[in-house]
C-alpha cells in the first residue's frame, strides 16, 4: 500500500472526516446522495476541514514567519537588484504575514529605505498570491501537482511583474511623502516562548478575521455543487469559451476575500467541469487584487504606476488562466 | 504628553492602549492617548508591523504589545 497516498488522503484530504460526516448525515435521516443531504455533507465536511487545516497551518507558518519580520526582509533585500533579487523578493513574499492590509506599510517601508520598485512589487505581488497555507490547502482540495504548479506560476508572475514595473522607470510615481518616511529598525529577537505565543495569537486573529469568508465560500460552493446545473456553469465558464478566463478574472478582481474562502468555490467549480485555468484565474484575481487594496494603493502611488501595476497583474492572471486551461489534462 | 497607539483596531492595539494608559497613571503623568487607525498615517511613522507606540511624535516600539512596566520606562 502506498503510505504517502494514504497519509495524503487521511491527513490532507481528511477522508476519515468525510466518511464521518456522511455517516452523521445518514444518522440524521438525510440521504447523503440526495441533493439536500449532499449539500449538508459538503458544507459540514468542508467547514470543519478548512478550519482544522487553517489552524494547524497558520500556527506552523506563523512560527516560521516570526523569523522574518518585514524589517529583516527589508535588510535582506537591501542593496540587491536584478532578476535574482526579484526572485528572492517573491520567495520572501510567500513567508510573510497573510493580510493584504499590511502591504501598504510594507510598500512605504521598503520604498523609504530606497529599495527599487522592481523588488518591492515582486514582494507585494507574491505576498497575497502565494502563501504556504494556500499551497497546502490546494494540495488538500486538488492534488500536489496543482499546488506546486500554482506556486511556480505565482512566483513567475511576481518576478516578471516586478521586473516589468522596474523597467518602466516610474521611481518618481510614488506619493511625495513616502520618500521622507523615517526608516525604523526596531527589530527585536524573540525567544521560543514568544514565537509560540506569536503563532497562537496569529491563529486566533486570522481565524477570527476569515471565518465569515470561509462560511460564505463554503455555502456558495455547496450551492454550486448540488443545486446549479452543470450545463449552466459550463455555458458561462466552460473551457471552450474564449471569454471564460477574462470573465472569471473580472468577477474576481473587485471581490475581497481570503484565499480560504475562495477554495471551496474553486473546488465546486472544477467538479462541475470548469477549466482549472479559469478557476485559478478567479482565485488569483480575488486574492491579488481587490477594490479596498486598490483604493489604499492609490494613496501611496500615482495613477500611472497604479495602472501599470493593475495591468501587469491582470495580464499575468489572464496568461496563467489560458495556460492552465490548455494543459488541464496534465493535472486532472 | 501625547501617546499614540498605531494600529487598525486589532486586539493587540487595544491591549497596548490599556497598558499605555495604566503606565501613564502609574508614572503619575498626564497623558492623552490617541488612537491612529488610518494605515497610511501609521505607515508614515515608518512602522511596518502593528501595533506601534508613539510618545510625543517619536516611534518607540513596533510589532509588539509592551507591558505596563516596559512603557513606564519609556515615558
Amino acid at each position: 500500500m502506498n503510505i504517502f497516498g494514504w497519509l495524503n488522503d487521511q491527513l490532507l484530504r481528511m477522508q476519515w472526516l468525510s466518511d464521518l460526516v456522511t455517516a452523521g448525515v445518514s444518522a440524521a435521516g438525510l440521504d447523503p446522495t440526495s441533493r439536500l443531504g449532499g449539500s449538508v455533507q459538503f458544507f459540514v465536511y468542508d467547514v470543519i476541514k478548512i478550519f482544522i487545516l487553517l489552524s494547524v497551518l497558520i500556527f506552523a507558518i506563523s512560527y516560521v514567519q516570526s523569523f522574518f519580520p518585514p524589517e529583516r526582509t527589508r535588510r535582506i533585500l537591501g542593496g540587491r537588484s536584478g532578476i535574482w533579487a526579484n526572485t528572492l523578493a517573491a520567495l520572501l513574499g510567500t513567508i510573510t504575514p497573510f493580510c493584504s492590509c499590511s502591504s501598504i506599510p510594507i510598500f512605504i517601508g521598503f520604498t523609504a529605505a530606497g529599495l527599487p520598485l522592481a523588488i518591492t512589487f515582486s514582494f507585494l505581488i507574491s505576498s497575497p498570491l502565494v502563501d504556504l497555507a494556500s499551497v497546502i490547502l490546494l494540495a488538500s482540495i486538488f492534488n500536489w501537482p496543482i499546488a506546486l504548479a500554482y506556486v511556480a506560476v505565482g512566483l513567475v508572475v511576481a518576478v516578471v511583474g516586478g521586473t516589468l514595473i522596474g523597467r518602466a522607470g516610474m521611481e518618481d510615481q510614488v506619493a511625495e511623502f513616502v520618500r521622507s518616511v523615517p526608516v525604523q529598525d526596531n527589530d527585536q529577537t524573540m525567544t521560543r516562548i514568544e514565537r509560540l505565543a506569536f503563532a497562537r495569537d496569529q491563529v486566533v486573529e486570522i481565524v477570527h478575521r476569515v471565518w465569515p469568508y470561509v462560511l460564505i465560500g463554503v455555502a456558495i460552493g455547496a450551492a454550486i455543487h448540488n443545486w446549479v446545473p452543470a450545463d449552466i456553469i459550463t455555458a458561462l465558464l466552460g473551457q471552450e469559451n474564449w471569454w471564460s478566463v477574462p470573465l472569471a478574472t473580472l468577477i474576481g478582481i473587485p471581490m475581497y476575500a481570503d484565499i480560504f474562502g475562495t477554495l471551496p468555490i474553486a473546488e465546486a467549480l472544477v467538479a462541475k467541469g470548469v477549466g482549472l485555468g479559469t478557476v485559478l484565474a478567479f482565485m488569483m484575481a480575488v486574492t491579488a487584487l481587490s477594490l479596498p487594496s486598490i483604493i489604499m494603493l492609490k494613496r501611496v502611488v500615482k495613477t500611472p504606476l497604479l495602472m501599470l501595476f493593475l495591468a501587469v497583474v491582470t495580464g499575468g492572471i489572464l496568461g496563467i488562466g489560458v495556460l492552465f486551461n490548455a494543459v488541464t489534462h496534465w493535472f486532472i | 504628553m501625547i501617546i499614540k497607539i498605531l494600529g487598525s483596531g486589532c486586539k493587540k492595539c487595544v491591549a497596548l492602549g490599556e497598558n499605555a494608559k495604566a503606565a501613564a497613571a502609574a508614572a503619575g503623568k498626564a497623558a492623552e492617548i490617541v488612537k491612529v487607525t488610518d494605515i497610511v498615517q501609521i505607515a508614515a511613522y515608518g512602522l511596518m508591523s502593528t501595533p506601534g507606540l508613539v510618545i510625543d511624535e517619536k516611534l518607540v516600539s513596533g510589532g509588539k504589545v509592551l507591558t505596563v512596566q516596559e512603557i513606564e520606562k519609556l515615558l
